[in-house]
């Protein structure tokens, strides 16, 4: 079995072995159906789509997905098991790729337990299965995103809480920045070009076209981007910081 | 099999290795000999590629620190400072993931884990989470990690530090069957622990080498116990 491999399947059994899996799921599933269901009146707007569900989920993301990815590196470093796994046969990268790919996978686990909503949706009307996909789609890239910002705080400090607190903050201004009030009232005092490079920079614009249904070119290759960014960011600072 | 020439490294205005060499045959047990702090575990870290050095290189059964760290990796057994693993795991699962990072497959994996396992005394705890063992249980898992693929080149960082004295006797006698055909590193500022198990000593202390001789040699050179020309040596750098 390749290093990778080994790696990802150790972190993702880790997950299942403490309680942390089951809290987590627990939490996330039951604050995705209240905000839904009591935030959004899912009930009294009579649609049978999962727009309410969609639209309230960078929400919950920004506060779940640092939360995993705390303990990713900063966890390591404390214990001091970082040593340990550098010091098999077994390169930074692989290291840092199996690692993120695992929580990514546990994420992607979470998302798919919400799927009692798409068989709400199902039973009480005829909801666009293209749109509900690409949503899904949609919402998986943007934990990824988040879950390698998380990775990369993880990595820069050995202090689980500073490192939630400095992900959470990176992921809200990451997925807000681009909120129409926010991009008016930067507007107020920058020029408009920057205004509107804030705007395509931000998270909201490409998750909000995903969850319209509509998967372009651009809106993959920024997530893209975004994740392989910040995990090589990840490789680069655990290179230089594990042993201090 | 392990040739050290010229290991250099800072921590920002603290020079903690400063420029060491010396080699170790196959058949050799070296007990790296120092204070705390005099650059021991970061000449070890060196070693196994887990940090990079300043200047000067190392090479591991001809594979070199700079060039090729994961061939480093492949050769050696390395038990680090307390033994760092995995709380969560079971001693079981900690030891299949380091099989499964080694490539260590089926009847292989069957076989080293049928060697190590009893050579290391866990067997009592083979089921249990590695948080609830005592000191000298992680100890030996740490050690049975490092043995597993029955490496050429063994690094141990404190081996015995923490260990009550029938664990320690043990070890000891572990690393003694062992030194025959294997290179040994380890590091200690357990004196009788060198003159019991250590063919050679290197004593360092402010990150250079002071002594490189034989127990044996030693204490004939100067008629008096390894304490006392451990301190000497030690200390006559300081004031001087």
């Amino acid at each position: 079995m390749n290093s990778f491999w080994a790696v990802f399947k150790r972190e993702l059994k880790s997950y299942f072995a403490t309680p942390l899996a089951y809290v987590f799921l627990v939490i996330f599933l039951v604050a995705a159906g209240y905000l839904t269901f009591n935030l959004e009146k899912f009930f009294e707007l009579r649609q049978a789509d999962m727009q309410t569900f969609f639209v309230n989920l960078p929400w919950l993301m920004i506060f779940m997905v640092p939360a995993t990815a705390m303990r990713l590196w900063a966890e390591e470093r404390k214990v001091g098991s970082v040593e340990l796994l550098c010091t098999l046969p077994i390169t930074i990268t692989q290291a840092v790729l199996g690692k993120f790919f695992a929580a990514w996978i546990f994420l992607g686990i979470a998302l798919a337990l919400t799927f009692p909503m798409v068989l709400t949706v199902a039973y009480l009307g005829n909801p666009d299965g293209g749109l509900i996909a690409a949503g899904y789609v949609g919402s998986f890239l943007m934990a990824g995103s988040f879950l390698a910002i998380g990775c990369f705080f993880s990595a820069l400090s050995k202090n689980q809480v500073i490192a939630f607190v400095l992900s959470a903050v990176a992921c809200a201004i990451l997925a807000f920045a681009g909120r129409p009030s926010m991009l008016n009232y930067l507007s107020t005092f920058l020029p408009g070009g920057l205004v509107s490079a804030i705007g395509t920079m931000s998270l909201q614009e490409h998750f909000a076209s995903l969850q319209r249904g509509v998967v372009r070119f651009k809106d993959l290759a920024y997530f893209v981007v975004l994740i392989v960014g910040w995990v090589a960011a990840c490789t680069v600072v655990l290179d230089e910081r594990k042993a201090s | 099999m392990i040739e050290v020439k010229e290991l250099r490294r800072s921590f920002g205005p603290v020079v903690a290795v400063d420029g060491i060499s010396f080699s170790v045959d196959k058949g050799q047990v070296l007990g790296l000999l120092g204070p705390n702090g005099a650059g021991k575990t970061t000449a070890m870290r060196m070693i196994t590629c887990y940090i990079r050095p300043d200047s000067g290189t190392a090479s591991v059964c001809g594979h070199d620190i700079r060039r090729d760290p994961i061939g480093v990796r492949r050769s050696l057994g390395y038990l680090a400072e307390n033994s760092p693993a995995y709380g969560e795991m079971t001693v079981g699962g900690f030891l299949n993931f380091i099989c499964d990072v080694r490539r260590i497959k089926g009847a292989d994996r069957k076989k080293a884990l049928d060697r190590v396992v009893p050579m290391c005394s866990i067997d009592s705890v083979y089921h249990q989470t590695i948080e609830t063992l005592s000191k000298g249980y992680k100890r030996r898992v740490g050690l049975a990690q490092a043995l597993i693929h029955d490496p050429q080149v063994l690094i141990l960082d404190e081996p015995t530090d923490g260990l009550d004295p029938n664990q320690k006797h043990d070890v000891r006698q572990l690393i003694t069957s062992m030194g025959k055909d294997k290179c040994i590193i380890i590091s200690t500022h357990i004196l009788e622990e060198v003159e019991a198990i250590c063919s050679r000593t290197i004593i360092v202390a402010r990150g250079k080498v002071l002594v490189d001789s034989t127990p044996k040699q030693l204490k004939e050179q100067h008629k008096v116990s390894l304490e006392e020309i451990f301190r000497k040596v030690t200390k006559m750098k300081k004031s001087a």
